[in-house]
């Protein structure tokens, strides 16, 4: 180790790494539904997708995780989203493919992607 | 990346219940279900509630299992891991409210506690270095070598208030300063890892959660004193600390970290290690330096103190693995933040082992200043069975006990010497109304006989003296005389021994004396032991009307000491009997009684 900028790049490619461990309580949640209509409607890759999204980013305000069914089968993957300001933001019908734009409008500059939230069904 | 990692406990106390076997299980597992790219398994340090391992920890949702069995793992994988429903039968009990999930960090156990010295305990994975820098490490170093020189270095230590935290509490500034001021070609390094108060276990416990925190802290003291070279010398008895450490090094070495001109500040410095054959008197400094320079561990008359002439006859510092694992967090945190832990003349946290009569056993680390009763009845959650608190052992063998009357004192280094005791390493025996002080005493001196290396006569023929002493008074044997001369005897080892084995091993006997007078005396005068301990002085009788004649005691008794017809009460022969207890732990009607 020759210079602090080395042990700072190590650092900070491990705070990345170890983040999921922070047991800190004023985070981003992104919870997603893993039970079996979840995992059956494809909420695996959606839930990998958050992971590296998230840790690509950088984003150590977030955290990523999951939870049991609740019940709305028929729009699963199902991915709530819980800001530390007690707003909860409901997506349904989640795909890898939505989840960048989720974590870019929603998670970094805070404007709900709301054309896949619940409030859309029907409109 | 991984969306979740499990961090399963590879202490020591864990791993005697089984944790690798639940952590290999848990990866074989984890594959078999296709969560291999998702879930991490990450062996920890430990976690300190040593009493519920095995433990593990899942992240994000930060589940606290406890006693986890191998039959549960695919049961944690199935439901926890693939579907994200907890295993709330699994859940450390005091963390599950009605329809909640509290936070690990407002049980009681943790509560009020405040980790320093053990805050990557649990949190890192000791065997790898790039988890230690990804929570600071090895940056304390890097700002040392590149920002400060040694003289602020040793100021900032100095500030801090940091005292060692091996027991006789020793300004580790001072020491240091000391060290640097004497010029000498070469000076060394040298840190304590031989613990070996029964009953004590944090050393062991940093050392294998956290490595690189005492190998860093090493390199900083190097730098501030001018050494390149440092040694930890450890029991042989820790294989887990020394197998990480070896690993941890070799790491520091592979990084630069340790080696020559570390962050190209021109400053070299490495460490090896030395394994102690498990003497205790080696945890004494000057016999520590001698059994790493290959001779017998025996101690040798001061000054010179090692400041001046220590190891190999050069300026030698010689800190505990608890002082080390401060100094990091002391230079990145500053020294403000470090003194507004703890009392006046005591600054920071102190890490207790919490053993004997108490429900959380295990590692607890307070700021200094909480008192015994936050320790013992919040943290420890109290006595088991319903009884009493009697006492407190501190300090091992060297320290001595708190009485109940006493609960309420802050503990500091100063408070606890005030009332006949010791910080000592940090060992924190508690005691109910069963334990007999007599005992107690008698069993610390048992261990200083043993222990003692037989160099000065004080201490090799007086330790011995007083455990003869003890063993009449614990017989009935005793007169009013012999407590008299037992307690003389102990003043004149404390003056007169070597070194700080025989200077404090009459604590136990001085302090319990200090307190429990009475019971001395009811063992000598009365000839009874109040605790019903003492085997010399108790009897094993049979209340004929609670007796049902069901044999079982009988039948249970190894020395065939009773007698009796099938449902007729039974009777025991005094004679015969060897005061083993069996019978009364049969009995299902609660007829036998000691006297």
């Amino acid at each position: 180790m020759k210079s602090l900028a080395e042990l700072k790049a190590i650092r900070d490619k491990m705070q990345s790494a170890v983040n999921v461990r922070d047991g800190e309580e004023n985070k981003i949640r992104v919870v997603i539904g893993m039970a079996t209509c979840g995992i059956a409607a494809g909420a695996r890759p959606v839930l990998a997708a958050f992971t590296e999204e998230v840790a690509k980013r950088n984003l150590s305000n977030v955290a990523v995780t999951q939870t049991g069914c609740i019940g709305l089968c028929q729009y699963e993957p199902i991915v709530e989203v819980y800001t530390p300001d007690g707003e909860k933001t409901t997506y349904i019908k989640m795909t890898a493919d939505k989840v960048a734009r989720v974590v870019t409008d929603h998670l970094v500059n805070g404007n709900v992607v709301s054309e896949y939230t619940i409030g859309n069904i029907g409109k | 990346m991984y969306r979740s990692h499990v961090l399963v406990c590879g202490g020591t106390g864990c791993t005697s219940s089984g944790s690798q076997q639940i952590a290999q299980a848990l990866e074989e597992e984890i594959a078999k279900q296709g969560l291999a790219e998702e879930v991490k398994v990450i062996k920890t340090g430990c976690f300190g509630l040593c009493a519920l391992g095995p433990i593990m920890i899942v992240y994000p949702e930060g589940c606290f299992y406890s006693m986890v069995k191998l039959q549960d793992v695919p049961e944690i994988v199935s439901e926890h891991l693939l579907k994200g429903r907890i295993v709330k039968r699994l859940l450390y009990s005091e963390t599950v409210e009605e329809d909640n999930i509290k936070s690990l960090n407002e049980t009681d156990f943790y509560k009020k506690q405040h980790r320093v010295a053990l805050r990557n305990c649990g949190v890192i994975n000791p065997e790898n270095i790039d988890e230690y820098i990804g929570y600071d490490g090895y940056a304390a170093l890097g700002k040392v070598l590149t920002e400060m020189k040694p003289e602020e270095v040793i100021q900032t230590i100095l500030d801090s208030g940091l005292r060692g935290r091996g027991g006789a509490g020793f300004p580790t500034g001072l020491k240091w300063k000391f060290a640097a001021g004497n010029q000498a070609d070469q000076k060394y390094v040298c840190c304590n890892a031989d613990e070996g108060d029964p009953g004590a276990f944090m050393d062991r416990s940093i050392l294998e959660g956290d490595p690189h925190v005492v190998l860093e802290a090493m390199a900083i003291a190097g730098y501030a004193i001018g050494a390149s070279q440092g040694y930890i010398y450890i029991r042989a008895e820790y294989p887990i600390a020394v197998q990480r450490l070896q690993i941890a090094i070799k790491q520091a070495r592979e990084y630069g970290l340790l080696g020559k001109n570390i962050f190209n500040s021109g400053f070299d410095f490495d460490i090896d290690l030395r394994l102690g054959a498990g003497a205790f008197v080696c945890g004494e400094e000057t016999a520590l330096m001698t059994s790493i320079e290959g001779h017998r561990g025996e101690p040798r008359p001061r000054p010179p103190f090692p400041a001046v002439k220590g190891l190999f006859q050069k300026p030698t510092i010689l800190n505990n693995v608890e002082t080390y694992a401060n100094v990091p967090r002391i230079i990145l945190n500053g020294v403000d933040w470090f003194r507004q832990m703890g009392t006046e003349k005591s600054k920071g946290t102190k890490v207790f082992a919490l053993g004997g009569k108490i429900h959380n056993t295990g590692l607890v680390e307070v700021p200094m200043g909480t008192t015994l009763r936050e320790i013992v009845e919040e943290i420890g959650g109290g006595i088991p069975n319903g009884k009493k608190f009697k006492a407190a052992q501190t300090g091992g063998p060297s320290g001595g006990c708190i009485p109940a009357s006493l609960i309420d004192t802050e503990i500091d280094y100063d408070n606890l010497i005030a009332i006949g005791s010791m910080m000592g390493s940090g060992g924190l025996i508690v005691m109910d109304e069963d334990t007999c002080m007599v005992d107690i005493a008698k069993f610390f001196l048992e261990f200083t006989v043993d222990e003692s290396c037989g160099k000065c006569t004080p201490c090799r023929v007086g330790t011995k003296r007083m455990y003869e002493m003890l063993d009449k008074i614990s017989k009935g044997q005793a007169t009013m005389e012999d407590l008299d001369k037992l307690e003389q005897l102990c003043y004149f080892i404390k003056e007169n021994s070597l070194c700080g084995l025989g200077q404090t091993a009459p604590n136990p006997v001085l302090s319990t004396l200090r307190y429990f007078r009475h019971e001395y005396e009811a063992h000598i005068v009365d000839k009874v032991c109040p605790a019903g301990v003492c085997k010399g002085l108790v009897t094993y009788n049979i209340d004929p009307d609670k007796c049902k004649g069901c044999t079982l005691c009988a039948r249970a008794c190894p020395a065939g000491a009773i007698s009796g017809t099938v449902k007729n009460p039974h009777t025991i022969d005094k004679n015969k009997c060897v005061k083993c207890g069996a019978c009364m732990e049969k009995c299902r009607f609660n007829a036998i009684y000691k006297k």
